[in-house]
């Protein structure tokens, strides 16, 4: 530093010169490389997750029929009429069985698609009794058919997805063929919207108040903000723990319906769980759009006061129009936190096993994640097959959910 | 005195503001004419920006500033406590230093403050009328519908002006308007004061001697005393400021052998 001004000139070309240079390069060029590093290590860790999901949401199933249907009739079942599918169901049903399907009416009478339905499930009642992931199916596929020839002879080898149709919108059932999501995709989504609806206007009035209103002075304020700070880290189980004792017992009258004249329920509702879900996202919630109330310049606050507005009408006009962007965001990371939280909900009592929708609050519930957890604990295996459809449906909900807050907020933030 | 009150828009009497321990400005007595153009001039920090914001009180939103003594706006010390601030800003509006629209249309930056000031007339009207008299009409009139953040800075701050005019304030703040803009978007805003100084009050805080001098009726300079509490050394019509300053510090300041 001490030398000449001209000394910039030969600084340029001088060996020492480019010798610091080149030592600044490879300095940046290891940085670089371990930055690239990180991002590639969080790329694979996220493709092995929806590899191992995907590789066991489909692939061969072994199904063997205990009833064939070619010995009931010569002809495929959805070619006959109903009232052969009838007398199918008649000769090979006990006749109580009979008699409850025939409650509503009789069964020559019903649709032609759940006569075949019935006769598929109670009759020749397929059962997997061997199957396989996706990759296996994919590069064995010739072993698995001789596999299955040899080992159960008459048993039909098929490709499945497990998510499907069928899996989508039956209830739960005790075999891992006939169970479906149904019921607790409805319990999700209802839980979500009871979260939403309850953490978002109080969380940004809570925020609004902190930012706009508190003193950062007082002591009381600064006691409230450093809480919710910490709030935000404590594991979600406390929160059920919290949910039980309050939201079930100590309010069961109102979450149970008591009070509004709904009969039969203890206080395990979708509302406690839906309140419980609520405390645990308002933290996160709160803190989010403080941010994003905060991220609002100043000078538009003070532009807002310097034409004679109230403190309301500063906020509501500008404050809360430009913070909402950040806001929405906050909102997205909320809702993906409560909708895969799985702890809360079995404190707060959700069911492992419902086989009716949730009619309205004050139903039992499951919840896909409650879904998923009762079937990874199940030993057969075409149980974790629909756990890993389940995760898919979750994954699917979550995106789509957060796509729809995405498009909102981009909406929102393009209005000017 | 009394008597003399009302030729006075405001009139400070023993000013002295604090931000919590640290004196900001101290023993200010000013006296601001009617529908004449008021400069403060002074070194950075001598408390001219405090002093102006105490006229609407926007250091209420400072949260450890407090001001003691008088500031009389028609024979009313608006630091009593039954002033209400947002009336008093609505007779007082300010300009800020950096242009700062809202993110709204041209036409929403000027409606939104007419609005929630009680406006119920031809908000159109309202609208061309202030633009007109900002000097922006003829620049903005096919855009009215576009973002205010379309425009340049010089466009902005005349924006910002007109939206204060449509609240029809008495006076008009403005603190450093020009500090972000070219020479010849000061030049615009200095005809503009002048032109709107027939029908309102015009207090200008500025770095610009030259601003002062060429744009104002009075000067107030300003500097920082031992203590680095802001004073008002001397006030007086700015013809004999910058020619005959009493003070040897004005002068100092305005030939600048300050510092």
């Amino acid at each position: 530093m001490s030398q000449p001004a001209n000394h910039l000139f030969s600084a340029l070309t001088s060996d020492e010169a480019k010798q610091v240079v080149h030592q600044r390069h490879a300095r940046a060029k290891l940085a670089r490389a371990i930055f690239r590093i990180a991002t590639l290590l969080a790329v694979i860790f996220l493709a092995t997750l929806l590899v191992t999901i995907l590789n066991k949401s489909m692939g061969y199933v072994v199904v063997k029929n205990k009833v064939d249907p070619a010995t009931l009739a010569n002809q495929p079942l959805t070619q006959l009429t109903n009232t052969e599918l009838a007398e199918i169901l008649r000769a090979n049903l006990r006749k109580n069985r009979v008699r409850t399907l025939e409650r509503e009416g009789f069964l020559e009478d019903q649709s032609h698609s759940t006569l075949v339905q019935l006769v598929e499930a109670e009759v020749v009642q397929p059962e997997v009794v061997d199957s396989y992931n996706l990759i296996p199916s994919l590069l064995n596929r010739r072993q698995i058919t001789t596999t299955a020839a040899t080992e159960y002879p008459g048993a039909k080898v098929e490709f499945r997805y497990w998510l499907n149709g069928q899996f989508l919108s039956s209830t739960m059932a005790s075999q891992p063929e006939l169970a479906g999501v149904r019921s607790a995709l409805i319990g999700s989504l209802y839980l979500i919207i009871i979260t939403i609806v309850i953490a978002f206007p109080i969380g940004v009035g809570a925020a609004i108040y902190l930012e706009e209103y508190a003193s950062h002075k007082s002591r009381i304020n600064r006691v409230i903000q450093t809480n919710i700070d910490n709030l935000a880290g404590v594991p979600s189980i406390v929160y059920g723990i919290l949910g039980l004792a309050l939201f079930v017992r100590t309010l069961q009258p109102l979450t149970s319906g008591a009070i509004f004249g709904v009969e039969g329920q203890n206080g395990r509702t979708i509302l406690s769980a839906g309140l419980t879900m609520a405390l645990l996202v308002l933290p996160i919630l709160i803190i989010n759009a403080q941010e994003a109330i905060r991220a609002v310049p100043d000078s538009l606050r003070q532009a807002s006061y310097g034409l004679g507005a109230t403190r309301w009408q500063t906020i509501w006009s500008h404050v809360l129009p430009n913070a909402l962007p950040g806001i929405l965001t906050g909102t997205i990371l909320a809702v993906s936190r409560a909708i895969g939280e799985t702890a809360p909900l079995i404190v707060v009592g959700a069911s492992t096993f419902i086989t009716s929708d949730p009619s309205g609050p004050f139903s039992s519930f499951t919840a896909l994640p409650i879904q998923i957890y009762s079937w990874t604990t199940r030993p057969q295996p075409a149980f974790q097959h629909i756990a890993a459809a389940a995760i898919l449906v979750l994954l699917i909900a979550l995106l789509s959910l957060n796509a729809a807050a995405i498009l909102l907020r981009n909406r929102f933030a393009k209005r000017v | 005195m009394e008597q003399q009150n009302s030729q006075y828009a405001i009139e400070t009497r023993k000013l002295h503001i604090f931000y919590g321990d640290f004196q900001a400005v101290k023993d200010i007595n000013l006296q601001i004419e009617r529908n004449r153009i008021t400069a403060i001039i002074g070194p950075s920090g001598c408390g001219k920006s405090t002093v102006l914001r105490a006229f609407n009180r926007m250091n209420d939103f400072v949260p450890s500033a407090h001001a003691t003594g008088e500031v009389l706006y028609h024979d009313q010390n608006i630091n009593d406590p039954s002033v209400d601030a947002v009336q008093l800003r609505r007779m007082i509006g300010m300009v800020f230093q950096k242009p700062n629209p809202f993110p709204k249309s041209i036409y929403d930056n000027i409606a939104w403050g007419a609005k929630v000031n009680g406006f119920r007339g031809n908000t159109d009207e309202l609208v061309e009328e202030t633009l007109r008299s900002a000097a922006l009409w003829d620049e903005v009139k096919d855009d009215l519908k576009k973002s205010a953040l379309a425009l340049s800075g010089g466009q902005q701050q005349r924006l910002c002006i007109a939206r204060a005019l449509a609240v029809r304030p008495e006076i008009i703040l403005m603190d450093e308007p020009c500090s972000a803009l070219d020479p010849i978007a000061t030049l615009k805003i200095e005809d503009l004061m002048r032109e709107l100084s027939q029908n309102y009050t015009i207090i200008i805080v500025t770095h610009n001697m030259q601003q002062a001098a060429r744009a104002s009726d009075f000067t107030s300079f300003f500097t920082m005393d031992t203590d680095r509490a802001g004073v008002m050394v001397e006030f007086n019509e700015t013809a004999k400021i910058f020619t005959k300053p009493k003070d040897q510090r004005t002068e100092d300041y305005i030939t600048g052998r300050f510092g």
